[in-house]
């Protein structure tokens, strides 16, 4: 690529600041970009994944942008993902980085029926200067979610870069993990009920609830925590009849749901006073100006059960502590095709993913 | 302000709990005024009754919880000109954008900052070096001024209810480096210009319950008076909403043109006498062009005589002319913003809408603000008819 140099006299090839300066032309990254929504779809496509084609056999590649991959492995369905977690602060109420690290990666692989993880990776970029009472602590953190979710982290990589070339951590994790029925996000059809597992908005909103300084009383804490011991309960009793389940981390429950409504083909209806919030997340949520269906959650799944078992799943859910909140919150519908529609109980209209993630560095 | 509004049914403020704002989003109680809205609507004898609103915080409330959905047909609610960032003109931002650049702090609402000018935003200006400030009230203005030897400009724009305060800082003996570019704006002649429009036919007004809290219902008479339409005063949650629309739609049906108040919880007649007392010490109108609608009579509010040593525009000499490049901003020759602020257009009339202009790409002042309509269309879905 050709690159105009606005200084004259500039020899140096290196890639330092003024060299990414220097590309004048041309759409810059903003931090709409990694938010996980429309913008960081289309990167993806256009510019990270253009490049590449998915192996002939892969059951899910990355054309499908799905949450993981799934490529076969002898006769079985092999799931792969990996996660980059930045979040800011990396200490936070009810959870930290590692846990975050953990959970991501394995809910990842769960909603794409990999409750059984096999093996995670781990790779850390650190900057300068880190104290290492804090790094013991993430890996400590990192070590107990694996504990929790039956994981193990089995190779990893560690970085350090110069101070105030990274913003304190971040960590990489990837996994792999077998799945016996795909639960991908383009599987529903009408009829099929949607079930929440739990209430919604709890990451997002104390995560900055606490960046803003405000305190709404110890309730309020972040929901992060690995999901495949629920979820496998969940596919155990739903078998086949589970058709799509996906977490719904970045950009909120609006994201993921108008999400598995694109890729599926179909229309989605949300009865909103069905969807679980909390009188914490929601009086938050008035005061900060955010709406908890766009807001991150990092232990909340949205499940497509084919409605003959829906009211097992639920039940099945129910039983376990992760979801004791699960609720069917809606179902699948014939018309909006690829559109949520959300019946206020007072009026109806369309629930959006939104524009732009309403606050960066939230996983 | 100095008066907390009065207090709800239950003693607590609306809107400030959570628990008590739910008391007015009630789907039965919504069902049952909605019963009696469709009933009324059936008896119109010349349907369908055009409604208006004038400003952002109901069109929030509208979009948010769907209730264009559950309005029968035979009521067609509309937003004008109620959304105080968009109908600021482009020359008065190009005034504040002139100001930063020659080394002048602005300070003033987030929600101007992407507003565009004839060829710069206040964001343009900052990133390229100038010295502006995102301040929530005027107060915080004059505080920054009290902080720093250099000059400090709030850039004020609304309606009265945030002129009131304005004025109230001017009548407080602000520091001497603190000055006021006011692109305040008074609603009323608005609402009367856009009364008249042919296009626009509007059958009632549901006036603004926070603008009301400090001019008093009262104000309204006079566009009853002269315009022989209805004006409901209405609050912000669902509820207050639909009681008001079923008043106009009952008021409409009876030809009664009179002022109602269906937000009595916060509003009265007289309004909060004092804000009045000081917004009109302070400031006088005069003429103004509203961005896109029309030049209004009386609708723009400017610093008195009196108080001219804080008025930006006395004390300093805004050079504006090299901002007017009119080669720039093709896209916003095809903004119908204008259109949509009087009523005449929806923002799914505009074939930008969601395309070439969103929230993080605005090409118009509607897409920029909170308060704007085509903004809150976007967030909830674009397409409130379902």
């Amino acid at each position: 690529m050709a690159r105009v140099r606005w200084a004259p006299g500039y020899m140096s090839d290196t890639s330092d600041a003024s060299d990414f300066d220097s590309e004048t032309d041309g759409e810059r990254i903003g931090l709409e970009h990694g938010a996980g929504g429309e913008a960081t779809r289309k990167l993806v496509a256009e510019t990270l994944a253009s490049g590449f084609v998915d192996p002939e056999d892969a059951v899910v590649g990355l054309t499908g942008m799905d949450d993981g991959a799934v490529v076969p492995l002898g006769n079985k369905n092999l799931v792969l993902t990996t996660d980059s977690h930045v979040i800011d602060p990396p200490f936070f109420p009810g959870g930290d980085i590692g846990r975050l690290a953990v959970s991501g990666t394995v809910n990842d692989l769960a909603v794409m029926g990999a409750t059984d993880v096999r093996a995670l990776t781990s790779a850390m970029v650190i900057e300068a200067n880190y104290p290492v009472s804090k790094l013991k602590r993430i890996a400590d953190s990192m070590a107990a979610t694996c504990e929790e979710a039956d994981a193990a982290v089995v190779t990893g990589d560690t970085k350090v870069m110069g101070n105030g070339e990274i913003d304190g951590i971040v960590i990489n994790t990837a996994g792999v993990g077998v799945a016996p029925h795909v639960t991908s996000d383009g599987g529903l059809e009408p009829n099929d009920v949607i079930l929440i597992t739990d209430s919604i908005g709890e990451h997002g909103i104390s995560l900055l609830a606490e960046r803003e300084g405000i305190e709404f009383g110890s309730d309020l804490v972040s929901d992060v925590k690995p999901l495949n011991d629920l979820l496998a309960r969940a596919l155990e009793v739903g078998g086949e009849k589970m058709k799509t389940m996906k977490d719904a981390t970045r950009m909120g429950i609006a994201g993921a749901l108008n999400e598995i409504a694109e890729k599926s083909g179909v229309g989605i209806e949300i009865r909103e006073e069905r969807v679980p919030v909390t009188s914490d997340v929601k009086g938050a949520g008035e005061m900060l100006g955010l709406d908890p269906f766009q807001i991150a959650n990092e232990g909340v799944a949205v499940l497509g059960v084919a409605p003959e078992s829906a009211e097992n799943v639920l039940n099945e859910l129910w039983e376990h502590s992760k979801g004791e909140n699960a609720a069917a919150i809606g179902k699948v519908i014939d018309d909006h095709h690829g559109r949520v529609v959300l019946d206020t109980g007072i009026g109806s209209r369309y629930l959006r993913e939104p524009a732009s993630e309403p606050a960066p560095r939230i996983c | 302000m100095s008066e907390t509004p009065p207090a709800g049914p239950t003693g607590q403020i609306p809107g400030g709990d959570g628990d008590n704002a739910l008391e007015f989003r009630d789907p039965e109680k919504a069902e049952a005024i909605a019963d009696k809205l469709a009933e009324l609507a059936a008896n119109l004898s010349d349907p369908p009754a055009t409604i208006m609103h004038v400003c952002g915080s109901h069109e929030q409330s509208i979009a948010k919880f769907g209730l264009r959905s559950m309005l029968p047909d035979d009521v067609r609610l509309i937003m004008g000109p109620g959304c105080p960032v968009c109908i600021t003109n482009m020359p008065e931002v190009d005034e504040a954008v002139a100001l930063a650049e020659a080394g002048v702090t602005v300070a003033t609402y987030g929600d101007m900052l992407k507003v565009p000018g004839t060829t710069k935003s206040l964001d343009d200006a900052r990133a390229e070096g100038a010295d502006v400030r995102v301040v929530y009230s005027a107060a915080d203005a004059a505080e920054i001024a009290e902080d720093q030897d250099g000059e400090v400009v709030f850039f004020a724009t609304g309606f009265e209810t945030t002129a009131a305060p304005t004025a109230s800082v001017i009548l407080n003996d602000p520091p001497e480096n603190f000055s006021v570019l006011s692109s305040h704006k008074y609603v009323p002649p608005a609402m009367e210009i856009v009364a008249e429009m042919p296009d626009t036919d509007i059958q009632g007004y549901l006036a603004a319950g926070n603008a009301a809290i400090i001019t008093g219902s009262g104000i309204f008479e006079g566009i009853v008076d002269e315009h022989d339409l209805p004006v409901v005063v209405g609050g912000f949650e669902p509820l207050d909403i639909l009681a008001g629309i079923t008043k106009l739609v009952e008021m409409i049906g009876n030809d009664e043109a009179a002022v109602e108040n269906a937000y009595p919880r916060c509003v009265t007649e007289e309004g909060n006498q004092q804000a009045q007392r000081q917004l009109w010490e302070v400031f006088e109108t005069e003429d103004g062009e509203w961005r896109g609608i029309a030049n209004i009579p009386n609708a723009n509010l400017v610093l008195r005589d009196e108080y001219a040593e804080w008025d930006s525009r006395v004390r300093f000499d805004i050079e504006t002319a090299h901002l007017r490049n009119e080669s720039a901003s093709r896209l916003a020759d095809d903004c119908i913003c204008g259109d949509i602020m009087s009523g005449k257009a929806e923002p799914t009339d505009c074939e930008m809408f969601g395309e070439e202009c969103t929230p993080d790409d605005p090409v118009g002042a509607c897409m920029v603000s909170s308060e704007g309509t085509c903004k809150i269309w976007h967030e909830y879905g674009g397409h409130p008819d379902i």
